[in-house]
């Protein structure tokens, strides 16, 4: 019989060795289903993961790397922040969906002049929308101790249909013949986040997610904030009486992980997305929790991590229009890789003995 | 007797079926977390019972085993999150949250083909004689039997938690773990029971809707639905009763705003489709205000693994 036996310390082998082992069991299980279905796995797996950065359209497909993953970045880390201290926002699909249409009012209502100033404004108003939605569940919880899982997530629908509403009512466009959907900001250079270096997949998005990381690497190793974070999610009580202030803490968190949302939503909707559209928004802040574990909370490993997550995104693409695999194989698929993640990281805090004999 | 359009007797005899679907998740929850296992996949487990009892209904014809079926897919869900979280001691929040996103992936996955096929009907349970009297006949006889056992489940519950030797051990298993392993319970396979029970009916709850409720196969069919449930079940303080009617109360409000976008009331649609969430969300604050702390009602040991290490 094998036996669970907690470890005196964690374990630093098996805290990085606990993706890639994830990584590779999620593929063999991955495989066995796309066999399932009638795929061939090896060319499934082959046009997920190597297609995209090796392969015939590789030229096209390594930009598009980055343009998923940088709004899966920047909430991720937003998150991993929170999920750090023990402060669970799972909303961040709403607020990135606040901050789109938050962004997108902005550029829309001053349309058609033509000033520089008009796209910073829009992401300073794509960060506050994205904050605005996540200050709702932090001062409830603050105030009247209300579960913020509950309430963020409850707004991520109440974001939705705000989102439907602007795509039909407020933000319609006015020359879009009777269609949802705002005006395409690709027609309006002044309020468009255009790409910086096209072979890359670099538009603002991108330099934002990789600067962030790098911020908040500094905040969580170097900042007293930072220190106060890990300390309150690893010992509460030993936080209390270091004099952490728990309600500083949930705003703090909250925000940071809102506003970054909110920049992720700015962001898409006025580079790749173009417009407010009903359904523009394509999952990035629940696959963003993925990501969030799959890096180890650590906004380095987030990155790549995110890179990672965009290549089952963009290869998952690949697979659906050549070889017709649905695309809700590939949201199995990215389902599977956190329950395995999960699963495997038993072996960070506890290993397996070989029980011999009763005990 | 209508009010503004809307004739109360039906109303009432509605919420009461479509509260059904919160109903049983948000109590195969509260056993769940009255067992200290906070899962938040019910969400995950609702939409795979939706589809799983949809498949087995349309093909075999018989509602009722879809219903069984539903329980059954929502059940063999819950077991992975049993397993990662029993086993191997993974964090219950995250578990959950992968179980609904795995769930709303193996759904739509599983449900292609599905679309635009009638399931076969589920009728009311008792003769129409009695479903057809004023007044009591459509509130306490003209419905399915899913409502009676929903009703039947509450009670049942009630008592097996409040006054048998199991729900004791549950209970005991809920509040100090380290208590009740002491005094040689298996711990951990008493909540994995409870969480394939919760699962179970949580997938009955799914097929309600797939089956009776929409009543055919739509991607993404519970729509927040599990959510709803695990809030529920903070507002009803883990007493079954009390879930039965934070139920019954958003299953009114759910047809209270369909209602009155039919009669047309002059508020716009969208802000009532999204009033059941910002109403979840007052009562969640109303009923977390003033109750800072322990004093609450929720299990002691609720979303902290057991290992029997030290």
């Amino acid at each position: 019989m094998l036996r669970l036996e907690k470890r005196p310390t964690p374990s630093r082998f098996w805290l990085y060795a606990t993706p890639p082992v994830a990584v590779i069991l999620t593929m063999l299980a991955g495989g066995i289903l796309f066999a399932a279905m009638g795929k061939n796995p090896f060319e499934v797996i082959r046009t997920i993961f190597w297609d995209p950065l090796f392969g015939p359209f590789a030229f096209y497909l390594r930009g598009q790397l980055l343009v998923k993953a940088g709004p899966l970045i920047l909430i991720a880390i937003g998150l991993a922040l929170g999920f750090r201290a023990g402060i669970w926002n799972i909303g961040a699909e709403g607020q990135y969906i606040m901050g789109a249409i938050f962004g997108a009012s902005v550029g829309l209502a001053v349309f058609p002049t033509e000033s520089r100033w008009i796209f910073p404004v829009m992401t300073l108003a794509g960060a506050f929308g994205g904050w605005v939605w996540a200050m709702i569940p932090a001062i409830l919880k603050t105030k009247f101790n209300t579960n913020e899982i509950l309430v963020s997530l409850m707004l991520v629908y109440v974001a939705q249909t705000i989102l439907a509403k602007a795509a039909t009512g407020f933000l319609k466009n006015p020359e879009g013949m009777g269609f949802p959907g705002s005006r395409n900001f690709s027609g309006y250079p002044a309020a468009q986040n255009a790409y910086l270096y096209e072979p890359l997949g670099l538009h603002w998005g991108g330099v934002a997610a990789l600067v962030t990381a790098v911020l908040a690497y500094v905040l969580l190793t170097r900042h007293q904030a930072g220190f106060q974070i890990r300390l309150a999610g690893q010992a509460p009580r030993a936080a209390r009486f270091h004099g952490v202030n728990p309600v500083r803490l949930v705003v703090l968190c909250m925000g940071i992980s809102g506003a970054l949302a909110g920049l992720a939503g700015l962001f898409e909707v006025a580079g790749p997305a173009g417009q407010i559209t009903i359904d523009f928004n394509t999952g990035y802040g629940f696959t963003a929790i993925i990501v969030a574990f799959l890096g180890r909370l650590n906004p380095l490993g987030i990155v790549l991590a995110g890179f990672l997550m965009a290549l089952t995104y963009v290869g998952g693409e690949m697979a659906a229009t050549s070889l017709g695999l649905p695309t809700a194989a590939i949201q199995v698929f990215q389902g599977m890789l956190l329950f395995f993640l999960l699963a495997v990281d038993v072996l960070t805090n506890y290993r397996f003995r070989l029980a011999v004999g009763a005990h | 007797m209508d009010f503004g359009g809307i004739n109360p007797v039906i109303l009432i005899a509605t919420l009461m079926a479509s509260a059904v679907p919160i109903l049983l998740a948000a109590l195969g929850e509260t056993v769940v977390e009255r067992a200290g296992v906070l899962n938040l996949g019910v969400e995950g487990m609702m939409v795979i019972g939706a589809l799983g009892g949809f498949i087995v209904a349309v093909h075999s014809g018989s509602p009722l085993l879809g219903f069984l079926g539903g329980a059954v897919a929502g059940a063999l869900l819950s077991l992975i999150f049993a397993a990662l979280t029993q086993v191997f001691l993974a964090n219950q929040v995250a578990t959950g949250l992968a179980l609904t996103l795995f769930g709303l992936g193996v759904s739509s996955l599983g449900g292609q083909g599905y679309n635009g096929i009638k399931p076969p009907a589920t009728g009311q349970l008792l003769p129409d004689a009695l479903a057809k009297l004023p007044v009591v006949g459509p509130i306490v006889f003209g419905h399915d039997w899913v409502v009676y056992f929903s009703i039947f489940m509450t009670a049942a519950l009630w008592w097996v938690l409040k006054a048998t030797r199991i729900g004791l051990i549950i209970r005991a298993v809920g509040e100090s773990h380290e208590a009740a392993h002491a005094l040689g319970y298996k711990v951990n396979r008493i909540r994995l029971m409870c969480i394939a029970f919760g699962g179970a009916m949580a997938g009955i709850g799914g097929a309600y809707l797939s089956l009776i409720r929409v009543p055919q196969w739509v991607d993404g069919i519970t729509a927040g639905a599990g959510w709803i449930a695990l809030a529920i079940v903070v507002f009803a303080s883990w007493k079954p009763w009390r879930v039965l009617l934070g139920a019954w109360l958003f299953g009114g409000i759910t047809v209270l705003q369909l209602n009155l976008q039919v009669a047309g009331s002059g508020i716009p649609v969208e802000y009532l489709s999204m009033a059941p969430y910002l109403i979840t969300i007052l009562v969640l604050v109303i009923m977390s205000a003033g109750r800072r702390g322990k004093a609450n009602g929720a299990p002691a040991s609720l979303g902290q693994n057991f290992h029997a290490s030290r």
